[in-house]
């Protein structure tokens, strides 16, 4: 059973469609990274799972039964993107309110707290919080009743890079354990090595969707080479030239090397005759990464969404 | 129902936290008892005048006082929520928006009605002891009156404060709006009667006339506090209406019981259809 499904999904706010025909599923076990610039669905296609909004069309079945219901949203754990509490109350008497809420047993509380790194400020009142530490208040509150479905949005903003790091541990350790996670943001570097899958939206639709070698391939964007040359460069770019008739785009490095970009499928010939020609002293391959393909696909246009809203 | 409770606990105990209910009971107490001791000094007397009398005053007193209370304590309910960034993340609870709504109402009713409660009791105690020739029967009915109907007016109120925060999105618009309310049932309502009254030179229905009281709340609160003594003559102004009343107390009660129902159930269903 899928954690979530959604059926070629669109949801019309006004007149403008937000989303477009969007189809995306998450299993359980395993953690989706949701990528796109502000305004491109994200957090739209989050509040469909939610049941917090009903689509125009299209069809959204969460945990086996149907957004919203208390049955299923017992089951899901939730951070919004900045999220805020009430600040006259303690961190601690928070956790117990929404646990109240949830039915989840008010003794996980403190635990929860202690796990998210505030186990000292449990008793401080919110108001007196930093932004991380609301953000990691948040996270606990997700957790709250060990949720088969954790959904978060921008989990990262506000912390430091090692409780980022935490945060990345801890999902790694959740998904493990069964949980489908969510993580929805804007921040690409550092998630790449703890995302099963990505999903790229942009203006409503799903660009591509796949783990990384899957989005290489639908991207198929160019490797880079860097070589240093054995005997001197131009031997080496005379190689180079002759094997790729002139395709591959090479450019000088500032350290002595060249960097040479090539189609996924002329790779290994590439490399191939490079050795053979005896020019190579040392070869680095870089493929794109996952911030090189969500450039790609979001295309040109990138920088003019960036001013968007949600 | 735990979802409610839940809800409805945080309300309550954000009321003792901000010292809402004790402010509130303390005001009531001390008014209850300068309009008890002091109510008739303008007649030359000092001292307890009557029950009939003290009631009357305190209701006089109640229909300025209670509706302001009520809204100032929840016309930021659901409105606050959503300015805080808590709305979003309570409606991902297995919570309903109609237990979310009835929770708060169910937190701020219960704030008021202690703060009434404490506040009118302490009050009717001391008349009790201190007063030697009050009738303690009398006075005991006359209070439980009072005070029931005060929690209900509260309601209404607070029920009416509902429709406007579920509705608007900014505190500030939803403040001024609940002074609306007020300004319109406890100053403009009775005056525009009155006004239509002497404009349509006795052409209007008089059967129906008596009926129009019913479309406020303070009007239905003052008569039950008044008429209960049987003293029609203490109706003075628009009230004098409330005398060709064909409906006696029970009528009266129950229609100020259908001033927090229908305006809460109006708040549910637009909260309903709320964009989050």
């Amino acid at each position: 059973m899928s954690c979530f499904r959604l059926e070629n999904v669109s949801y019309r706010y006004d007149k403008a469609l937000v989303l477009r025909g969007v189809d995306l599923r998450l299993e359980p076990g395993e953690i989706l990274g949701l990528f796109g610039h502000n305004g491109a669905g994200k957090t739209t296609s989050i509040k469909l799972i939610l049941g917090l909004m009903t689509p125009t069309q299209g069809k959204v079945s969460v945990l086996g039964g149907e957004a919203g219901d208390p049955q299923v949203s017992q089951h899901i754990g939730y951070l919004p993107e900045n999220v805020m509490f009430y600040p006259q109350l303690t961190g601690r008497e928070i956790l117990n309110h929404f646990a109240r809420l949830k039915g989840a047993p008010l003794a996980q509380v403190p635990e929860l707290l202690e796990q998210v790194g505030l186990g000292d400020a449990m008793n401080a009142r919110v108001k007196t919080y930093s932004k991380g530490m609301r953000q990691r208040l948040g996270l606990a509150q997700a957790l709250l009743g060990k949720p088969k479905l954790l959904m978060l949005d921008e989990p990262t903003v506000g912390l430091d890079p090692v409780a980022t790091a935490d945060l990345y541990r801890l999902l790694r350790k959740l998904r493990d354990e069964g949980t489908a996670i969510v993580l929805c943001s804007h921040v690409l570097p550092g998630v790449e090595p703890y995302i099963d899958r990505a999903a790229i939206l942009t203006d409503g639709a799903v660009q591509a969707v796949g783990d990384l070698a899957s989005l290489r391939r639908q991207a198929n964007m160019a490797v880079t080479l860097s070589i240093e040359p054995a005997n001197g460069i131009s031997a080496l770019e005379k190689v180079i030239v002759n094997a790729s008739a002139g395709n591959g785009l090479m450019t000088h490095g500032s350290n002595g090397r060249l960097r040479v970009d090539v189609r996924p499928s002329e790779k290994m010939a590439m490399i191939q005759t490079l050795l053979d020609s005896g020019e190579v002293r040392d070869l680095g391959i870089h493929q794109p990464t996952l911030e090189d393909i969500y450039v790609h696909f979001i295309g040109s246009g990138g920088l003019a969404h960036r001013g968007g809203s949600q | 129902m735990n979802s409610i409770w839940t809800i409805a606990r945080k309300e309550f105990s954000d009321s003792l936290r901000n010292r809402w209910l004790i402010a509130i009971a303390l005001v009531f107490a001390i008014l209850a008892l300068g309009i008890a001791w002091f109510g008739a000094a303008a007649s030359g007397q000092v001292g307890y005048a009557s029950t009939p009398a003290t009631i009357a005053s305190l209701a006089s007193l109640g229909i300025f006082l209670i509706p302001l209370i009520a809204l100032l304590l929840s016309y930021d309910a659901i409105v606050g929520e959503e300015e805080g960034g808590t709305l979003l993340l309570l409606l991902t609870y297995p919570l309903s928006r109609g237990q979310l709504l009835f929770g708060k109402f169910l937190g701020h009713g219960l704030t008021l009605a202690l703060a009434t409660l404490i506040g009118f009791g302490v009050a009717g105690v001391a008349i009790a002891v201190l007063v030697d020739d009050v009738v303690i029967g009398t006075l005991a009915a006359a209070m439980f009156r009072f005070v029931l109907s005060t929690i209900l007016l509260g309601w209404g109120f607070i029920a009416l404060a509902y429709l406007i925060s579920v509705r608007v999105s900014e505190k500030p618009v939803a403040a001024g709006l609940a002074l609306g309310i007020w300004f319109f049932f406890v100053l403009i309502f009775d005056l525009m009667l009155l006004g239509t009254l002497v404009a349509s030179e006795g052409k209007l229905n008089p059967e129906l006339l008596p009926w129009l009281l019913m479309l406020n709340p303070t009007d239905i609160y003052r008569l039950l506090n008044i008429v209960a003594f049987g003293d029609g003559a203490q109706l003075s102004g628009v009230l004098s209406l409330g005398a060709d009343l064909p409906i006696g107390a029970g009528g009266l009660w129950f229609a100020l019981v259908l001033w927090f129902v229908i305006p809460l159930a109006g708040a549910w269903v637009l909260f309903r259809r709320r964009t989050i």
